[in-house]
């Protein structure tokens, strides 16, 4: 896949942005650079500054520090009217006096765009959308939740922004509809080659859209990647345990350079040198871990008991018990393993697949 | 046959009791009342649309003017004077708006007539006001008492709470999403005033509108106390009818009548403006 690197003009650069309020600092000093064509997704926990930084981002709340630069130009002051940017807000907030139409109408009747261009372009927008020609005289208080989206993108598409905002639109919609709507955004933002900034709760909507992915935690941008890099790389136990599961051990470095997991019947080695690691984390992707059936067929081993097993449709979790550890063994269903519950069972694992982090 | 009665009817039953008699028995009485001879007492006498002539070829379509002319000027006051106060309490006091609530409040504890006696001592000659600036100025105005605006002042100021309260919960009930996306979308202040605030905000102001000009429909110690006799509202003749003249027939014609134009008038502004489709239930 594409991926649009930030090199020479940002389309959108932050720089020491912070928000405070009162004592608590929402968010806390934000640098990112976000390329022109752009999906890119700020995730994190509620709470953790990312609805407070896309505001800001859209002019409905003024920092407290730092710069946001659009094209070179500092926005700070200018108003949320008056900025090449848009928001699709978690409400949606459509406006429920007007129909489909003139909600799509509305910012370009407010520039004062005349009757029959603005008809046209409403009508070019509910195609894009696949929203039905007939939908331009209803009531958006009748239309589905689908639906509803899909008239906020219009209208938001409608101001012809520079950039799109997003504030979670999809975390009312019932999974089936959201994972449908994930990608449907995705083949907008293709077509339209639109800059999309997107806000989520969840990692994994995260990594279905975006090229790239900003983790936030504590008013704080703690890792910034392309999904791949989100997931097989994570920096922090806080991000691996972000998305899907994953197995992590606490482990502490022997003076020997060995790595210790207490009460962990087994071994483990260090994926590589590293001189000043003490203790930390080590951080493994179930579909990484296999059966052995000696210890010597992988670099890290350890021995338990099969515990349990859960189908996932194309691949199966097993849950292995190891002291006081639970591991996650992750088999396509193709491969599933042959063993029954209660069964002695020894796992193992390649260093390069596991990751050591700090906190 | 024997009726038999579920537990719903049972637990129901002495509410509709209390409804039939306290408020269904008396409307009915009085509807019936209507079309009895004149000046009768009686519950049995011959049916007869005698009152209702009298009504319309005598002079009381004056004061039925006057009591509808006098409701919808003070509700059109009401309307232009409340929405910004209105405003402000939700949007601009913040934690000061209780205390402002309170205050438009704590009248309403003392009687009507009452307050409306104060007004009189304040617009009295010689009284508060041109007392007052008498001793300033020297100046020596006639009596603001006894004349019409006097009316439609102590109808104002009597009706503010029935205006400004329904007001007040119609813009609070507009999303503050809803108008950030009109002002991200490009309008300006003004725009998203005229575009999203105001008409999202109509079912409050309408409900303010019908309930004050219910209320002022029927308002009678205004004209009375503040008024003088220069404006006889029909609420007065109903009184009249039913006191001074002994009349009781025609006195329920007057209230069964006030009560069709009043009623029919609330339904088609109701028609007319879907507050379910304002207020999203469908």
């Amino acid at each position: 896949m594409r991926n649009p690197a930030v090199n020479g003009h940002a389309l959108l650069s932050l720089k020491g942005l912070a928000k405070t309020f009162g004592e608590l600092a929402a968010v806390n000093g934000v640098d990112l650079d976000i390329a022109e064509g752009e999906f890119f997704t700020i995730v994190g926990p509620s709470g953790c500054g990312k609805t407070t930084l896309l505001r800001m981002l859209a002019g409905l709340e003024t920092p407290s520090a730092g710069d946001i630069i659009i094209r070179g130009q500092r926005v700070n002051e200018l108003p949320a009217n008056k900025r090449p940017t848009c928001m699709v807000f978690q409400s949606l907030a459509l406006f429920p006096h007007r129909t489909v139409g003139e909600n799509i109408e509305f910012p370009l009747k407010i520039r004062g765009t005349e009757a029959e261009k603005r008809k046209k372009r409403a009508h070019d927008l509910m195609q894009l959308l696949r929203l039905p020609s007939d939908y331009y005289a209803k009531s958006v208080l009748r239309c589905s939740g689908g639906e509803r989206q899909r008239v906020a993108l219009a209208r938001a598409l409608a101001y012809d922004p520079e950039i799109l905002f997003f504030d979670e639109p999809l975390s009312a919609i019932d999974y089936k509809l959201r994972k449908t709507l994930e990608k449907e955004l995705k083949d907008i933002h293709r077509e339209t080659g639109k800059t999309f900034v997107y806000i989520t709760h969840s990692l994994e909507e995260a990594m279905v859209m975006s090229d790239r992915i900003g983790v936030m935690r504590g008013g704080r941008l703690i890792q910034v990647g392309t999904p791949q890099q989100i997931y097989s790389a994570p920096n922090s136990k806080f991000v691996s345990e972000f998305i899907g599961d994953v197995n992590i051990l606490p482990v502490t470095m022997n003076s020997n350079g060995k790595l210790a997991s207490p009460s962990l019947d087994g071994e483990l080695i260090a994926p590589r040198p590293n001189g000043s690691f003490t203790t930390g984390y080590l951080v493994i992707r179930p579909e990484f871990v296999r059966f052995l059936s000696a210890p010597q067929e992988a670099q890290n081993w350890a021995k338990g008991q099969l515990y349990n097993e859960y189908a996932l449709g194309s691949r199966i979790q097993y849950q292995v018990r190891s002291g006081e550890q639970v591991f996650i063994v992750e088999k396509l269903r193709q491969q599933a393993y042959s063993g029954q519950r209660d069964d002695e069972v020894l796992i193992g694992w390649d260093s390069k697949d596991s990751i050591l982090v700090e906190d | 046959m024997q009726l038999r009665l579920g537990a719903g009817e049972k637990t129901a039953f002495p509410v509709l009791l209390f409804l039939a008699v306290g408020f269904a028995a008396p409307l009915l009485a009085v509807i019936w009342y209507s079309v009895m001879p004149p000046r009768t007492f009686a519950f049995t006498g011959v049916p007869t649309p005698e009152n209702y002539r009298t009504i319309f070829e005598g002079s009381s379509y004056i004061s039925f003017l006057w009591s509808l002319g006098l409701a919808a000027l003070s509700v059109l006051v009401l309307a232009i004077i409340c929405y910004p106060v209105a405003y402000a309490l939700v949007r601009v006091f913040g934690p000061y708006a209780m205390l402002l609530t309170l205050l438009f409040t704590i009248p309403l504890f003392v009687s009507e007539n009452i307050r409306l006696y104060g007004w009189v001592l304040f617009f009295i000659k010689n009284g508060v006001l041109l007392g007052t600036l008498k001793s300033l100025t020297g100046w020596e105005l006639q009596s603001l008492l006894f004349t019409r605006a006097a009316v439609v002042f102590g109808m104002i100021y009597v009706y503010i709470p029935f205006m400004l309260f329904p007001m007040t919960l119609g813009i609070s009930m507009v999303p503050s999403e809803t108008r950030e996306a009109a002002l991200d979308l490009g309008a300006t202040r003004w725009q998203v005033f005229k575009e999203v605030e105001l008409p999202l905000s109509m079912p409050g102001v309408l409900i303010g509108c019908l309930l004050t000009f219910v209320l002022a429909v029927g308002a009678i110690a205004e004209a009375k106390v503040l008024g003088g006799q220069k404006i006889i509202p029909i609420t007065h003749d109903i009184e009249i009818a039913f006191t001074y003249a002994q009349n009781w027939p025609l006195g329920s014609a007057l209230a069964v009548l006030l009560m069709a134009v009043v009623g029919t008038m609330v339904i088609l502004v109701l028609r007319r403006f879907d507050l379910d489709l304002f207020l999203g239930r469908r």
